[in-house]
């Protein structure tokens, strides 16, 4: 009996043992989760080719930040990046991953997706509680020769602070005054509608969309897609109606300027182009400039240059918008040049 | 005992060291298992004193009229609890005016009126209904019951309920299925099972021969519940009901999916609200510092909550208990 018990002791010790030490040569990361998909999709095929995996935590972007200023991972990863104090406060750069595109979806029975269109100035009303009814003649006159029923409309927000909702603030304050005075942008706001449920997470409000009849709410594409939600049409800076897309998120980042500001934090929402789509983001990586272990920080730098180079038909298809080459470039010889390599 | 003076020292010596290492085994049992209930003490006091200390920030910034301020404004950093602790205790509330009276008739049923044959199954289908975890109840709650409450449940209560003065605020708004309410039932279902098998036991362990004592001079069933199980179980009963109340209180993936995470208060109990509970669970996550310190401050008001419905029910049990004393 004792004897077993040891064996047991002795056995559990040595599994310890080897997944501590399977966890060392892991890459350790933390924070967004609207890039979760694709990092830990590169992840698993970078695995299979070097043999070195990635610990990638999904837990949100504030949390993210937290993590990479406790030290206890190798990058932070936030969807609302950092300012240019802030990083230099921290002695970190930041540089954007990957770009994808927040896009409103509704329960309204017999409408497909892309069927129905909608202007930034009316998806601001809706969202301050103006605009109650989905037959409001400000969506008939965007949507001719559409019925629409007379259905109370249900907004559905996110529950907890995300960048998501950053990113969605961020469009509606740019597009609409009264938004900007009354509610501001942020990664959690007071929502002003009366009719205004939290869900948890992206898919708690693409959940409750799909429970709520008359229900709106705003997604990353990839979940509307996936829980094939119908999506609306939304009008660009151009005046076009544009249905989300690796596309037409390409188009709204292909004029972007991304040092324009340090850090690279730039918006990109509501940007120039026929093609754009209004609702555009990048998600950013936070690194130290000085790690606490060079070698790790130089594996992570391995893993996004491999990703930049090799990933991006795995992002397409994730619905992602991989980094244009000039931009990749740049981001290696301006930002990672900054890190301690050796 | 016939052996020799010699021998009798050797067993004397023999069983000394029998005692000896029994009373060594007992001190060392004694302390050992003391030292296992002294860490259930310790743990709790390390909540309490870590609670309070990562607290300590929201308390010296609002002070207490944190307590009854209705206001959750996460950008200004501008926050006050009532709005989560009004969705917490009115859920419960809700749970529990649902669940008691049909954990009692449950209960009832099962041990004075249920066929034999019967009692078996039904009794290990609602001990099986209390060990299905939490969170699927709030799927149930969310994909299922929500919208059938949605196009049948609220349209009935609001053209019946809804249409009475005063009561008739509490089923007004609009009807999306999810909100405070559907909260409330939802947490019905989970603590139901709970109340109901305590209450069960509790009333099987009423002395055959006091009940049929009582139906021997002629009680009716609902006479001897009344007058003999009630009273014999009160403590049990009451028991139960908090053991409820306590998960109704602290629930939180179940609430989450259906009480609608809204940061308001409204006459409706149709509207989205939320508890403390799932205030905590959805915004943990992202919190910075301060918003942090609030959400810690959130859960201690929960536990202080927590305690004083246990108090209170200890008190009520004590005061019981003293009554029937100086009656008899």
């Amino acid at each position: 009996m004792r004897r077993t018990f040891i064996k047991t002791l002795v056995a559990g010790g040595m599994l310890a043992i080897g997944m501590n030490t399977a966890i060392a040569v892991d890459i350790t990361g933390a924070g967004a989760s609207f890039p979760y998909p694709v990092y830990t999709k590169w992840a698993e095929v970078y695995k299979k080719l070097t043999g070195v995996g990635l610990n990638y935590q999904s837990i949100g972007s504030s949390g993210g930040k937290r993590q990479i200023a406790a030290k206890t991972v190798t990058f932070g990863a936030t969807d609302s990046p950092m300012n240019g104090a802030e990083l230099d406060k921290g002695a970190m750069v930041q540089f954007p991953a990957v770009l994808g595109g927040v896009v409103p979806v509704v329960n309204l029975e017999g409408f497909k997706p892309s069927e129905l269109r909608v202007t930034g100035s009316v998806l601001a009303e809706i969202y301050l509680g103006n605009i109650t009814k989905w037959n409001d003649p400000k969506i008939l006159a965007i949507n001719p020769n559409k019925v629409l029923p007379a259905l109370d409309i249900t907004i559905i927000h996110r529950a907890d602070g995300s960048g998501t909702t950053s990113i969605f603030t961020d469009y509606l304050s740019t597009v609409s005054k009264a938004w900007s005075d009354k509610v501001g942008k942020g990664p959690s706001v007071k929502w002003p509608a009366d009719s205004s449920l939290g869900g948890k997470g992206n898919e708690g409000v693409a959940a409750n969309v799909t429970r709520v009849k008359g229900a709106i709410g705003y997604v990353e594409y990839a979940y509307a897609k996936k829980n094939g939600t119908s999506y609306l049409q939304m009008q660009n800076k151009d005046g076009n109606f544009v249905s989300p897309s690796a596309e037409t998120f390409a188009a709204a980042a292909a004029g972007a300027d991304w040092f324009k500001v340090p850090g690279m934090g730039i918006s990109l929402v509501e940007q120039p182009g026929a093609k754009s789509w209004p609702i555009t983001a990048g998600t950013f990586i936070l690194m130290y400039k000085n790690p606490t272990s060079v070698a790790d920080s130089n594996e992570a730098l391995k893993f996004f240059k491999w990703a930049f180079k090799n990933g991006k038909e795995l992002a397409l298809n994730l619905d992602y918008v991989p980094l244009p080459d000039a931009l990749t470039a740049s981001i290696e010889s301006k930002v990672w040049s900054q890190i301690k390599q050796k | 005992m016939s052996s020799s003076p010699a021998d009798n020292g050797m067993m004397n010596q023999s069983l000394l060291a029998v005692i000896r290492k029994q009373r060594l085994q007992d001190f060392f049992f004694h302390k050992i298992t003391m030292l296992f209930s002294l860490v259930v003490l310790f743990a709790l006091i390390g909540i309490i004193v870590s609670l309070l200390i990562n607290a300590w920030p929201a308390f010296q910034k609002f002070g207490l009229p944190f307590i009854w301020t209705i206001e959750w404004d996460v950008r200004d950093q501008n926050f006050g609890a009532l709005i989560a602790i009004y969705g917490t205790v009115v859920t419960s509330i809700i749970a529990l005016l649902l669940a008691v009276p049909l954990a009692f008739g449950i209960a009832l049923f099962l041990t004075e009126t249920c066929p034999l044959m019967l009692r078996r199954p039904l009794g290990t289908a609602i001990e099986l209904l209390a060990a299905v975890p939490s969170i699927i109840y709030g799927m149930f709650g969310l994909f299922i019951f929500a919208p059938l409450f949605a196009d049948y449940g609220q349209p009935a209560l609001q053209s019946t309920l809804g249409q009475m003065p005063i009561i008739g605020l509490l089923f007004g708004g609009s009807m999306n299925g999810i909100g405070i309410l559907t909260a409330g039932i939802v947490l019905a279902f989970m603590v139901l099972p709970f109340i109901a098998a305590v209450m069960r036991d509790v009333f099987e362990i009423v002395p055959p021969i006091l009940r049929e004592s009582a139906y021997g001079i002629g009680c009716t069933t609902w006479e001897v519940v009344r007058n003999i199980v009630l009273p014999y179980t009160q403590k049990g009963v009451i028991g139960g009901i908090m053991l409820g109340l306590g998960r109704a209180l602290g629930e939180t993936m179940a609430v989450t999916f259906v009480i609608g995470n809204s940061q308001r208060i409204r006459e409706s109990l149709f509207a989205p609200g939320s508890s403390i509970a799932s205030t905590l669970a959805n915004e943990f996550g992202e919190a910075d510092d301060f918003q942090l310190a609030t959400l810690f401050a959130l859960g201690l008001l929960l536990f202080v909550i927590t305690f004083f419905v246990l108090g209170a029910a200890k008190l009520m049990i004590i005061r019981g208990e003293k009554a029937k004393g100086s009656k008899t």
